[in-house]
């Protein structure tokens, strides 16, 4: 096994990699979490619904928009996907059992996936992003603006979230609704529509996801599929539970892989997932409820 | 004419009836209590107001017919607390209060401050989750989470269960500060009919899911059947 002569500029450029990589399924990993608390259902169309947004983002780039015009209105476009997917797909089987809602979503995967195949085509194309890939020394450590502007970009979303979560009246009903329905009812909360809300932010979270890993990874209809098993792992490793954990998750498990493939030699890069869903494993084994997931205390 | 008006309201969870029209009135400023044993329909009856279960049969609120969805009868001015409390507990304190005030556009930290004077303990345990507190101040919680919506008639379930004899004496004191002070409405539910009674200007008295007795609570307390079913004595 040759793995080349270990240095410490490289190790900083493979965990920068590795955070970069981390943040894309953080993002994504925390739309799952945002839907599985308000439904307690994973959502498989995730992957799905972000690679569309991300083709319309191309289209919209290729009729002359540049990336910065066309991202807010993907966004807008994306939350509104959200919330109508919620509305008029989930909403009428919202009491049926989370597995009929499941297979329901793994329909949506498929469906979404068959129409890019038939509006966009099934080639790769290439996704121009808003950064140059040329590298600046941080410290001095050669790491490419690309890789700064998809942490910068993804991480700022996450904190705008946060804030909006937890200071804004409309976000506490949001966390209200997906922890007490019932409650949240009474104090005249309408669930139905913090249920749709809740599509909507996850929609933007994959939208913003796929537009920043697009650049990296070649722009086709089965781009996030890959991505989405990662970030499933990340948000088991979290804790399904929580947010925190997700985006938590996310950077650990990239940054986690990215060092593995890099170096033991025998994992590389094709054995890179395995790896990793084997690490969430064993730590499974010690903390079922994953990093941060933990059961609320209740005194009664 | 009363604030609440129910005429014949039955409702039911399945194939099972609970409520067999049950017609009861609350007045402005009064508290009613719903006395009976267990599955008599009391807790059926306060979630037929608040809309979280499926009702017939006329419900008036404030002279208008009311809604049957629970979002729209807390906008009306009816603040329910349920069963088991309906607290938040994942979240804080200070959370539950802020959405106890959802529906209104006042300011919370004013609001707040009614509650707190209510109930001090609440004040200091502000930033603590709210499934971490005693009974006595969950239900406290439950009860200042009610009042951020200046309600005109609160549904009160069983405030008692569970509670230290003592701790049940604060809570009551308190509802009947808030009741002169707000000019605020309650019917409430309890097992303790003995306690309901002592708060009460008037009670009804239900049996599988029929009022069977109503009146005065004087009137309640001299009534043979009710006496030994209920008082035991």
């Amino acid at each position: 096994m040759v793995l080349g002569a270990f240095t410490w500029t490289e190790f900083a450029q493979q965990v920068a990699a590795g955070i970069r990589e981390g943040a894309i399924y953080a993002g994504l990993a925390l739309a799952i979490v945002i839907i599985y608390r308000s439904t307690r259902v994973i959502n498989f169309a995730q992957g799905e619904m972000a690679t569309f947004t991300t083709f319309i983002a191309w289209s919209l780039m290729n009729h002359g928009l540049s990336f910065w015009t066309a991202f807010p209105i993907v966004l807008a476009i994306a939350f509104t996907g959200g919330v109508a997917i919620e509305r008029i797909v989930i909403r009428p089987v919202e009491n049926a059992p989370v597995l009929t809602i499941v297979i329901i979503t793994l329909g949506l995967a498929l469906l979404l996936n068959g129409l890019m195949s038939v509006i966009w085509g099934g080639a790769s194309r290439q996704f121009n992003g808003p950064f140059s890939t040329r590298t600046i020394d941080v410290g001095s450590v050669p790491i490419s603006v690309q890789d700064i502007g998809i942490v910068v970009v993804s991480v700022g979303l996450v904190v705008l979230l946060a804030v909006f979560f937890r200071f804004t009246k409309l976000g506490l009903a949001l966390r209200a609704a997906a922890v007490n329905p019932e409650s949240s009812r009474l104090v005249g909360i309408r669930v139905g529509w913090m249920l749709a809300l809740g599509w909507g932010i996850a929609a933007v979270l994959g939208a913003v996801a796929g537009m920043m890993i697009a650049p990296v990874v070649f722009l086709d209809p089965n781009m996030m599929q890959t991505i989405l098993l990662y970030a499933f792992a990340a948000a088991v490793l979290g804790g399904l539970d929580s947010p925190l954990g997700a985006v938590v998750g996310g950077i650990l498990l990239g940054v986690t892989i990215t060092l593995l493939g890099r170096y033991v030699a025998f994992i590389g890069s094709t054995l890179k997932l395995p790896a990793a869903l084997m690490l969430i494993l064993v730590l499974l084994l010690v903390r079922p409820g994953g990093l941060f997931g933990r059961v609320a205390v209740k005194r009664v | 004419m009363s604030l609440l008006e129910l005429h014949g309201v039955e409702a039911r969870y399945g194939p099972v009836k609970a409520l067999h029209g049950v017609s009861l009135q609350v007045g402005d400023g009064e508290l009613v209590a719903v006395l009976g044993a267990n599955g008599a329909g009391k807790t059926t009856t306060l979630r037929a107001i608040s809309g979280t279960v499926r009702r017939s049969g006329e419900v008036v609120f404030a002279g208008r017919k009311l809604s049957r969805r629970p979002e729209a009868t807390a906008r009306a001015g009816i603040a329910h607390v349920p069963e088991g409390r309906g607290t938040f507990s994942e979240l804080s304190v200070w959370e539950n209060l802020r959405l106890g005030g959802y529906a209104r556009r006042g300011k919370v930290r004013q609001e707040a401050q009614r509650v707190f004077d209510f109930f001090p303990q609440l004040e200091r345990r502000r930033d603590q989750q709210a499934g971490t507190l005693s009974g006595g101040e969950q239900q406290m919680l439950a009860l200042g989470r009610a009042l951020m919506a200046r309600p005109k008639l609160l549904l009160l379930d069983e405030p008692s269960l569970g509670l230290a004899p003592l701790v049940v004496k604060v809570i009551f004191a308190a509802l009947e500060r808030m009741k002169t002070s707000e000019g605020m409405s309650v019917l409430v539910v309890e097992q303790n009919a003995i306690l309901a009674l002592a708060h009460a200007t008037r009670a009804y008295v239900l049996e599988v899911g029929n009022v069977v007795v109503e009146g005065t609570s004087d009137e309640l307390r001299a009534n043979e059947s009710v006496r030994r079913s209920y008082l035991g004595y």
